[in-house]
């Protein structure tokens, strides 16, 4: 069944204001990095040679982007990570019909429904991770929301964990205020240091931020301004 | 997906509820729902401000080399001194020296210099330990849920309502001239959840901390910890449950020793702090016979030589010990050991390194039936909780009011009463109020459907839009 997207769309409504604070999503049973690895529909994972997912898309939506890199990137595992449940459905449907759609391909890249803020942890190891990816999220702009920003400076230790030295952290927001924030928070942090603009000209997923994304499609029709902040971990002294 | 409103967010709520209502009384800036609100609503507020119904059980610290014991009982804080045999009057300047709500954490530095003491007063105390002046007091924005000293006597950190960890510099504290205050600098964070435990590694090299989801985060601590903590050395992963205790056991051939944990699946586990890796799982909830209670929760751990490990078992009156193997990485259940004839399931429990004396408290802050002789609690000490080799069942025993160093003197200090007969009604009364207690504090609340419903009508981002 060829993918179409409009209709799958209709049938899963966004829920906008999910509380990402409250509720846990999982009564976990400690550890789910074992799960995971195992879950991920790349079939070569169930041969024993079990890869490692090495990008992550935190709140992936309706993940515009992991298609666009699952064929640019076809070596790589990626995972999306979502917390509206609905929204987390249509990815799992779309990946499937890409892979009904092109036989052989998309085979690399999953989504899982989770609130990444609390749960990073418990899905990679340390070091695992050499992309992450947080594109457009929430602004939160109330002072006192501020800790439920996806990129805050206690957070980012978090992150830091999961990538591997030189990993990179590529983060875009159309909100001049967040994008402020994202970059502060990054150039404040010990362990981060800036990707120059040298090699983000030479990388070609810097490009993909502005347009793979639905979120970036949308601010790119309605000529709105983006604001870039990509870091990576600096090697120890 | 509001279902389940946190503790956080509500703290938030009330803090913002007193601004609006002094906003109100200014005659300035009423909002219409404010004046116009119905009783029902009014009613429920009420409830919610109302903190009286919340609990603390009682706490005990003892000092490394047995110089002293403190016992935290709601806002009282307790100290005997051991080696001179007479009780500690700490309310000797002012008032403004004490705490004024219920004491969440208290903690003797490793060198036994100092004591820290912190709770929902948003206070916390750095006293010394030697002439129990109170050297400064921090001012924390969120309630304190734990407390710990780095092993270099420099700094002490501690964790809030909100997940975060803070660390307060000692460097400049001046031992004559007290109270000075100090600024606290966050230094990391859980996201969201409440820290219910926080230590150091034995060499001082990492701190760990304990939340209620099911995560213990060892960190790395810098030489310079008021730049933030921000290097994670791991992740202990294993809990179903809230972690609710940590205990750290080394020797001479592992200097840099394991982490113990306890927590709400009712199991103790071993971890590498290295690694973060499970080395050894003991289940103790089947050992005492409360396989069947829903709240078989570990609540406290105490291990200071490292071959024995006493725990506290929420709703099991008495202690079970735990052998402990560092070489082998091994926990195995040694025995339970019951109060004779007694309710009591203790809240607490305090070793020195030196001694062999374990230290259990029981009580709770305040019982509504027991208005006025409340804040009562009872202290008993165990014997014989010493080093073994593991293969001899330890001689542990219980002591007699008058065989407790320090005697009566000392009961009556802790305890805030001797009187046994009296005692005895009250620790019976207490024993569940203990076990409610200890649930309220761990588990997370439940809110009912209508609640809920009352809460989201209250949300102020939506008032602003209005």
């Amino acid at each position: 069944m060829p993918f179409r997207g409009s209709s799958s769309l209709r049938r899963h409504p966004l829920r906008c204001f999910e509380s990402v604070v409250a509720p846990p999503l999982f009564r976990s049973s400690g550890t789910n990095r074992s799960i995971i690895r195992y879950a991920h529909s790349n079939p070569l994972n169930h041969s024993g040679d079990v890869k490692k997912i090495e990008f992550a898309d935190i709140g992936c939506g309706f993940g515009g982007l992991l298609i666009c890199l699952s064929t640019l990137f076809p070596q790589k595992l990626m995972i999306g990570m979502e917390l509206r449940d609905k929204v987390t459905e249509y990815v799992k449907e779309r990946i499937l019909a890409l892979r009904a759609a092109h036989p052989g391909q998309y085979q690399n890249v999953s989504v899982v429904r989770t609130n990444s803020m609390k749960y990073i942890p418990n899905y990679f190891d340390k070091g695992q991770l050499c992309k992450m990816f947080f594109l457009f999220p929430d602004p939160h702009f109330k002072e006192k929301n501020h800790r439920r920003r996806v990129i805050s400076p206690h957070l980012l230790d978090e992150y830091a964990y999961a990538l591997q030295v030189g990993g990179v952290i590529y983060t875009i927001t159309d909100v001049e205020e967040l994008g402020d924030w994202m970059k502060t928070c990054l150039e404040n942090h010990p362990l981060f240091e800036p990707v120059t603009e040298e090699e983000l000209k030479a990388d070609p997923v810097v490009e993909l931020l502005h347009s793979a994304s639905e979120e970036g499609q949308k601010v790119a029709r309605n000529g709105g301004q983006t604001y870039r902040a990509v870091y990576r971990i600096a090697s120890p002294m | 997906m509001e279902e389940i409103e946190t503790e956080e967010k509500e703290e938030t709520q009330i803090t913002n509820e007193g601004s609006m209502q002094e906003r109100g009384t200014n005659g300035t800036d009423v909002e219409e729902g404010e004046t116009m609100r119905e009783p029902e609503e009014t009613q429920m507020e009420e409830r919610e401000n109302n903190r009286e119904m919340e609990v603390a059980p009682a706490l005990i610290a003892v000092h490394p080399f047995d110089k002293s014991v403190a016992v935290a009982v709601g806002s009282d804080l307790r100290v005997f001194d051991l080696a001179r045999k007479i009780s500690i009057s700490l309310a000797d300047d002012s008032r403004d020296l004490l705490h004024k709500d219920c004491i969440r954490a208290v903690r003797f530095s490793g060198r036994g210099q100092l004591f820290v003491s912190a709770g929902d007063d948003k206070l916390v105390k750095i006293w010394d330990a030697d002439t129990w002046k109170c050297l400064a007091t921090v001012n924390s924005e969120k309630r304190v849920s734990a407390v710990s000293i780095s092993k270099n006597e420099l700094f002490v950190c501690f964790a809030d309502k909100f997940g975060v960890v803070w660390a307060v510099s000692l460097d400049g504290l001046n031992k004559i001239q007290a109270s000075c205050n100090k600024k606290a600098v966050p230094i990391l964070a859980h996201y969201c959840s409440i820290i219910t435990c926080l230590d150091f590694s034995p060499d001082g090299r990492f701190i760990i901390s304990a939340d209620r989801d099911f995560k213990i985060r060892v960190t790395v601590f810098p030489e310079n910890p008021l730049n933030g903590a921000h290097e994670i050395q791991s992740f202990c992963l294993g809990h179903s449950e809230y972690v609710s205790s940590l205990a750290v056991v080394h020797n001479s051939d592992y200097p840099q020793g394991f982490l113990l944990s306890g927590g709400g699946d009712s199991t103790v586990r071993m971890w590498d702090i290295n690694s973060g890796s499970l080395l050894c799982t003991c289940e103790v909830g089947t050992e005492v016979g409360l396989s069947n209670e829903p709240h078989a929760a570990v609540t406290d751990l105490c291990a200071p030589h490292g071959t024995l490990v006493a725990v506290a078992i929420q709703s099991f009156p008495g202690i079970l010990l735990l052998g402990c193997d560092i070489s082998a990485k091994a926990l195995w259940v040694l025995k339970a050991v019951s109060f004779p004839g007694e309710t009591l399931v203790p809240t607490s429990l305090g070793a020195s390194s030196s001694a062999e004396l374990l230290w259990t408290v029981t009580g709770v802050s305040n019982l509504p039936e027991f208005k006025a002789s409340s804040c009562l609690s009872r202290v008993r000490v165990f014997s014989g909780f010493k080093k073994t080799d593991g293969t001899i069942n330890s001689e542990l025993s219980l002591l007699l009011d008058r065989e407790v160093p320090g005697g009566e003197k000392l009961l009556e200090k802790l305890q805030g009463g001797v009187s046994s007969k009296e005692i005895e009604v009250i620790s019976a009364a207490a024993a569940d109020a203990v076990r409610a207690a200890m649930r309220d504090l761990l588990l997370k609340k439940q809110y009912t459907e209508e609640r809920r419903e009352f809460r989201k009508r209250r949300r102020n981002d939506r008032k602003l839009k209005r």
